[in-house]
């Protein structure tokens, strides 16, 4: 068989005697382990992975261009397209980064609906990404039960957004409509009947022998190798740094809720894999805490009448607010110029906004800080010596989505 | 009708045993894909496949809705669909290899089935005659001959295929395929060494080891499966392997090799393959249930004849011992055994994560492979001390 691609360093190494000969293989984009378009430019000697060369891109829509082609709220859909199993987290992410950008503080009920959304759009990618290394691994029925609870939480995000995946739910300064009558029993509802199925699911891999052959030592990231490659979320803290930006430097009310940072202790795939289940009970936790208390009050800031809409009833009633709605349609949120970075702590990592204004409702640029891109970005160091089934489980063990890579 | 059968010239014989193992074995495996994804449904609580229908059986009222649920027109529409469906030939194969490793494969599972004895009659002095298209005296050894064949065809499918995915899945195939046999032989033999008392006939029958199991009395009536359960366990193990199901998939692993060695392969080619993968399912099922399980025995002292016996007992008619009536009966708890191990073997399948390659080919050779080895040991000294009179 001969191979397509030639490696230098194959090339070199090849001397006259007994030199095996090496075996290029491209894992991707349309691979079924690869979850989207990653690419993975293999170098084979026998199943040993030798090299490993990740091809990006594939998914690059050039939303950071198109950004600068449309007001703030605009952009809110774009958004839902980074990271898709989780649109709720990056809609508040990109929400907030602007709102400090225009210095805005949103109120409480408006704080806590976001960290609620985020939260459940946390156990939906974590069930996801839990559910796909199942497959990664051969154990299809995990999947199938992980995609059954998120059909739940996919019921509750229709009820509060109207739209299934792409929620687009944030607004600059307040979220699209308040939370529907009853919706946060619902919620309660999901939780209880949530842990025990948990509880089932885990349990069908964490102490399976395959399972643990497959997953444990394998895709090793040493606490310095994760820092240096820029890791964050789970893959980090599976590493053994407990690093999580909703206790570090808390955002939108995190500081009142009592959570645990679970974090791994020899940062191989099996200690991703139970970080991510852990925080799945972490945000239950959390999301039962808002419930609690739950304030009452306005769910968007209104004195910021340049940014937020005004409500619907209003506008086709009174002049003012008309005139209010038609010059945010067209201008868009006046923002003052400057420029700003928030990160927020995604379920798949720390996704960060760096906005630069120059005033008006356009951003001058915007850039986004994607974690599954700096997380693949230790592929070609972390596939070396594995053979090609595990390169499979480590991908799964990594949990990223392209959408947010290739952006 | 037996007369009329004798007098037919052998070849018209064959002929029609082949085309009853063709007829019955192609379905069966149809069925079987059928149940996998009915049974993975049902532990995945998905409905499963509802929805193919035929006009006519639409009509009937509460029938139709039932057998829809039940999917079991899917049965004709995947087999519809796969044999009218475009032959895709890839550019870069070598096409008569590529055409020939489906027809490889369908082969061997279609020749051992003949060997495979099914079910049993008793004839007018009350002795128990095996049903089998071709009673070997060889048995298990022809089925393990013709059936380890199979393993040419996978290899012929990855190397023919002339691409990356399907040649390591070739490469894994052979390479599993080969050391797990020998376990799965070494596994067998303290079986036959059991049967075989010292001064009487030898043979590998595998007739004769469900005659054996079925003796009067405590040891005589006792299923092997009881008497060397270390046997049975090494046969299982190796037989998922040599099936290539899970946890063993190596060939095909679809996580990483996408489709392994049927990768480029479609329609009825890829068919042939998986009607194949379930034959050699099935028959490796039979000869367990024959070895271990007590072949067409229902239960454990309860023979076949016990039971015909006990049912003319009761109730009193001649019809119960006519040898039709207990062939049918016969086959019907073998075919129930069977299906159980078929559901056993899609339970594994759709619980357990999979194996990586190096784990399996340690798992043969550092773990299975002694443990059949220290089995037969033990047993070949036990036997010897026992001198056991039969």
């Amino acid at each position: 068989m001969a191979t397509e691609f030639s490696y230098p360093d194959s090339a070199a190494k090849a001397g006259p005697e007994l030199e095996t000969e090496k075996l290029s293989l491209s894992m991707g984009p349309s691979h079924p382990s690869t979850h989207g378009v990653l690419r993975l430019q293999l170098e084979l000697d026998g199943e040993v992975v030798t090299k490993c060369e990740p091809i990006i891109g594939y998914l690059h829509r050039g939303d950071e261009k198109i950004a600068e082609n449309m007001t703030y709220n605009q952009f809110v859909p774009y958004t839902d397209r980074l990271d898709y199993i989780a649109p709720l987290a990056n809609n508040m992410a990109y929400a907030i980064a602007v709102e400090k950008l225009a210095k805005l503080e949103v109120p409480a009920r408006c704080q806590a609906i976001r960290v609620l959304t985020a939260e459940l759009a946390r156990i939906s990618s974590h069930l996801l990404g839990l559910g796909a290394f199942g497959i990664d691994t051969g154990a299809w029925t995990v999947f199938m039960y992980t995609f059954t609870e998120r059909e739940k939480l996919y019921r509750l995000f229709e009820e509060l957004t109207g739209a299934r995946f792409t929620t687009s739910y944030s607004r600059i300064g307040g979220v699209a409509r308040d939370i529907p009558e009853g919706w946060l029993g619902r919620v309660n509802a999901f939780c209880d009947q949530f842990l025990p199925i948990l509880e089932e699911i885990l349990s069908l891999l964490t102490r399976n022998k395959i399972f643990m052959d497959r997953t444990v030592g394998i895709g090793v990231i040493s606490k310095e190798d994760a820092i240096a490659y820029g890791l964050t979320g789970p893959n980090l803290r599976g590493s053994g740094v407990g690093l999580d930006l909703r206790k570090d430097r808390p955002y939108s009310g995190y500081e009142q809720y009592e959570f645990d940072v679970p974090v791994g202790t020899t940062g191989d795939s099996y200690d991703r894999y139970l970080v991510r289940g852990e925080e799945m009970r972490q945000s239950v936790r959390i999301i039962r805490q808002v419930i609690a208390r739950f304030p009452d009050g306005l769910w968007y800031a209104g004195d910021a009448k340049r940014i937020f809409a005004p409500p619907k009833d209003k506008v086709l009633t009174s002049m003012e607010e008309l005139i209010q709605n038609f010059m945010l349609v067209t201008e868009g949120p006046l923002m003052p110029a400057g420029e700003v970075y928030f990160e927020a702590e995604n379920p798949k990592g720390v996704l960060g906004f760096y906005v630069v204004s120059k005033g008006g409702g356009v951003p001058w640029r915007l850039k986004i800080r994607a974690p599954s891109f700096c997380n693949l970005s230790i592929l070609p160091k972390l596939c070396v010596g594995a053979m090609v089934s595990d390169v499979v489980a480590i991908l799964g063990s990594l949990d990223f989505v392209m959408g947010e890579c290739d952006r | 009708m037996l007369a009329f059968w004798s007098q037919l010239h052998p070849l018209v014989q064959g002929l029609i045993k082949g085309l009853a193992v063709i007829a019955v074995i192609f379905p069966l495996a149809g069925a079987s894909s059928l149940a996998e994804r009915k049974v993975s449904a049902w532990m995945q609580g998905r409905p499963g496949p509802n929805r193919a229908m035929v006009p006519w059986i639409a009509w009937i009222p509460f029938l139709s809705t039932f057998l829809r649920r039940l999917g079991l027109f899917h049965l004709l529409a995947d087999g519809g669909k796969l044999l009218f469906k475009e032959e895709p030939v890839p550019g870069h194969v070598n096409r008569l290899y590529f055409v020939l490793a489906p027809v490889i494969a369908m082969m061997p599972a279609f020749t051992t089935v003949t060997v495979v004895p099914f079910g049993a009659y008793l004839d007018g002095a009350g002795r128990t005659v095996p049903l089998a298209l071709a009673s070997v005296d060889v048995g298990l050894l022809a089925v393990f001959a013709v059936s380890s064949l199979g393993v040419y065809s996978v290899i012929l499918a990855g190397w023919a295929s002339n691409s990356k995915y399907p040649f390591l899945g070739g490469v894994r195939a052979s390479a599993q395929l080969i050391s797990y046999e020998l376990s799965l032989t070494l596994a067998v033999i303290p079986v036959f060494l059991w049967v075989n008392a010292p001064g009487t006939a030898g043979t590998l029958s595998l007739a004769r080891v469900v005659e054996f199991q079925s003796q009067p009395g405590f040891w005589g009536g006792l299923w092997f499966v009881f008497v060397m359960p270390v046997s049975a366990f090494v046969f299982l193990v190796s037989l998922f392997a040599e099936t290539n199901r899970q946890p063993f998939d190596m060939p095909e692993s679809e996580a990483d090799l996408v489709g392994g060695f049927h990768t480029e392969f479609g329609a009825f080619k890829w068919s042939l393959f998986f009607v194949a993968e379930y034959s050699h399912m099935l028959i490796g099922s039979g000869v367990f249930i024959l070895l271990f399980l007590g072949g067409w025995n229902p239960l454990p002292w309860v023979s076949l004849a016990d039971l015909v016996g006990a049912a003319h007992h009761l109730t009193g008619a001649a019809w119960v011992v006519h040898p039709a009536v207990v062939g049918v009966i016969s086959i019907v708890i073998f075919l129930a055994k069977v299906i159980a191990m078929i559901f056993f073997f899609m339970w594994v399948r759709w619980t357990l994560p999979r194996f990586r390659y190096d784990q399996v080919m340690k798992l043969g050779w550092q773990k299975l492979l002694p443990l059949a080895i220290a089995n037969l040991i033990v047993y070949a000294l036990a036997i010897a001390v026992l001198q056991k009179p039969v």
